[in-house]
């Protein structure tokens, strides 16, 4: 499904990613873990094709399309999401009218109707069920004032209304309790099929125990230094990302 | 002959055609010595230092046109707020249309200025409020009161309401080259009285309209006054709306006003008050392109204690568009416990657009409560790459942050109509559409 090969990105003449290689196919999970400022959330970013950073070298590949030129809002139509790690709160635009454009701009682009407005009801309602949201929620102003937890939930609550087929959840785990870790961690994973993949981006393997990865990889100073199973999320836990880096050294 | 010239010896012709021996009359020929006197204001001058009306100076306005000129309903029907009823006072070249306006005498008075100047029933009314707020210093309202002669005339009488708004729509059709209008608006609210008011200025064709018009407001006890400017002109029409509002105990008047159009617009809004309890707001959306100018001087007397204003203006800059906040607020000794709030919020989505804002307080109580704050920034980068990333494209999440960010003003317009429409504006002035109303 995504294949991207010697990617080097970064900002300003700084490069941030040093000949990224990875392929995740469908049905799988992948999970990306490293220190600070190994260059995960510059990996989600570019994927997502955040302008602000240039690509250098290298590919990124959906369904054999090269990427390169297209949008951020073109790379969502065709099926990849980002979960920020940062949601942005937007005051003035409900949950509710934003998912409403969000998702009438997708079937615009794909050249079908705008979505019935008892169908977007429905959808709405059966997704905020799935992520314990209250009504309520969904019409205040996005994301303002919500607490850290909220925003996350929010993200996969999104993510739900949009089922893409590439999600990458960029440190959802930050700034959850166990409960509402628990929460957004099972809307994932009935979320997941055989048709869709996800990447999880991660500090800890904390988040690893409730969406169970394939495979995992550490990046290291904008390199996959090591791949492995779920086991290496483990082994990183215990060892921390000392040994990984004198590997990588060595 | 520039303006000033013209205007002096137009005097004369008008004097020929109105009744010089009415009392409003003497107060013409004062207010016509003051503005010789005065002349046009100048960038020298610190409430007009970012407003240049040399240009306008040098145009040869007609100031009087030479013909009536009739519309067809059917051709100017999209400037009305035709979702809904509403009383119209309609001005053709700045002659009243009887044939496009709806006026009433039934309970209320929703009529014309030029009736309530000469017959004697209007006497006593404009006896006691006609030029009594407005500036008799201010050179422009000085020279609009000098022709005063047309316009709206509104009374409600005490606990009485209309049943619908009002619409103040001046139309120019352009059979002039170029055309000077000067309405003059007197609307007197009674004690429990309630009025919703919407005023529109629009020409018609490329040609050159200059519009100085004077609004007077007085707002008695406990009466209740909306009043929405919709300044949606097109690039050859120039406005200079001077507002002034009186208000008494326990009243509450607030002004909406949505620029998008027009080439310069200069709004000065005064509120005075004369009484407790006071509630006077002033909320406005400017939006504007290529080559225009927009200026919104604002004034609140905090004459007594215990009243509120609140104050909150939306710009969103683009091209090579200029932009003017200038609010003063004035709280005198005696008016302790005033709450004064006023923000001016701005977005340059432009490299080449400019805005120059400035709060001036001057408050000589102690115990009140003023806040003031101004912001100049741009979109930020960092929510559109968040809404393109969930597949809004770039011009539509644009447009989603700017309406997002023009949103609260929006929320207290009162009649929905008019909300759907200023909502329809704004889209169609950031040049999209959405899917939605906010």
């Amino acid at each position: 499904m995504l294949k991207i090969n010697n990617l080097h990105a970064g900002v300003e003449g700084n490069e941030i990613l040093n000949g990224i290689n990875l392929e995740v196919n469908a049905g799988e999970v992948h999970a990306i873990m490293g220190p600070n400022g190994s260059g995960k959330s510059t990996l989600a970013a570019v994927i997502a094709g955040k302008e602000e950073f240039e690509v250098t070298e290298g590919t990124v590949v959906l369904d054999g399309e090269d990427l390169e030129d297209s949008a951020p809002e073109e790379r969502a139509h065709k099926g990849i999401f980002l979960s920020f790690q940062y949601p942005v709160e937007i005051p003035g635009v409900t949950v509710t009218n934003f998912m409403k454009t969000a998702i009438n701009e997708s079937r615009k682009a794909k050249g079908l109707e705008d979505m019935p407005a008892n169908q977007m009801l429905k959808l709405i309602r059966e997704k905020s069920e799935l992520l314990g949201i209250n009504r309520k929620f969904l019409s205040r102003s996005l994301n303002e004032g919500f607490s850290g937890g909220e925003k996350k939930r929010n993200e996969i609550f999104q993510m739900a209304m949009l089922e893409p087929k590439l999600a990458i959840l960029d440190e959802t785990d930050s700034g959850l309790d166990i409960d509402a870790l628990r929460i957004v961690a099972n809307g994932v994973n009935k979320l997941r099929s055989k048709d869709n993949a996800v990447i999880v981006i991660t500090h800890y393997q904390r988040l690893l125990e409730y969406i169970v990865p394939d495979y995992v990889h550490v990046l290291h100073e904008g390199k996959i230094v090591k791949s492995g199973s779920k086991e290496l999320a483990f082994e990183l836990e215990e060892k921390g990302y000392d040994w990984i880096k004198n590997e990588a050294v060595v | 002959m520039d303006l000033k010239d013209k205007l002096i010896s137009s005097f004369m012709a008008f004097e020929s055609n109105v009744d010089i021996d009415h009392p409003v009359h003497d107060v013409r020929v004062e207010a016509m010595k003051n503005f010789e006197m005065k002349g046009f204001p100048n960038k020298k001058q610190e409430a007009w230092k970012y407003t240049s009306l040399n240009s306008l100076q040098k145009v040869n306005f007609s100031i009087f046109p030479k013909e009536v000129n009739a519309l067809e309903y059917k051709d100017v029907k999209k400037y009305f707020l035709h979702e809904m009823d509403t009383y119209k006072i309609v001005f053709v070249d700045g002659i009243y249309s009887s044939f496009l306006s709806e006026t009433t005498h039934d309970g209320v008075d929703i009529c014309l200025m030029s009736s309530a100047l000469t017959k004697p029933m209007y006497k006593p009314v404009i006896d006691v409020y006609f030029n009594k707020v407005a500036s008799n210093d201010e050179s422009l309202t000085t020279l609009n009161t000098a022709f005063s002669r047309e316009g709206a005339y509104i009374y409600i009488p005490k606990n009485k309401m209309p049943k619908k708004p009002v619409e103040i729509v001046h139309f120019a059709t352009g059979n002039e080259a170029s055309l000077m209008l000067q309405p003059r608006n007197l609307i007197v609210v009674e004690e429990n009285a309630e009025l919703q008011i919407i005023e529109r200025h629009q020409s018609l064709t490329s040609n050159e309209v200059l519009t100085n018009c004077v609004t007077e407001i007085y707002a008695a006890e406990n009466a209740i006054v909306d009043y929405y400017k919709v300044q949606n002109d097109t690039a050859s029409s120039s406005l200079i709306d001077n507002t002034y509002i009186n208000q008494k105990n326990k009243s509450v008047v607030k002004v909406h006003t949505f620029s998008f159009g027009g080439k310069l617009t200069r709004n000065n809004l005064n509120f005075y008050q004369n009484g407790e309890h006071i509630d006077s707001t002033m909320k406005g959306v400017t939006i504007l392109g290529e080559k225009q100018h927009v200026d919104h001087h604002t004034l609140v007397h905090h004459i007594e204690p215990n009243c509120e204003s609140h104050q909150d203006y939306k710009g969103i800059y683009g091209e090579n568009s200029t932009g003017v906040f200038n609010g003063k607020i004035i709280v005198d000794k005696i008016a302790q416990k005033t709450n004064a709030f006023q923000q001016n919020n701005n977005i340059l989505v432009s490299d080449k657009a400019t805005i120059n804002t400035k709060p001036q307080l001057e408050i000589f109580a102690d115990d009140v409560k003023c806040s003031h704050g101004c912001t100049i920034g741009q979109l930020d980068e960092e929510a559109l790459f968040y809404l393109q990333s969930r597949g809004i494209p770039k011009k539509e999440a644009r447009a989603l942050l700017m309406y997002a960010f023009a949103n609260n003003v929006l929320e207290s317009v009162r009649i929905p109509e008019l909300k759907t429409r200023i909502n329809k504006l704004i889209a169609n002035k950031l040049g999209v559409s959405l899917g939605f109303d906010l």
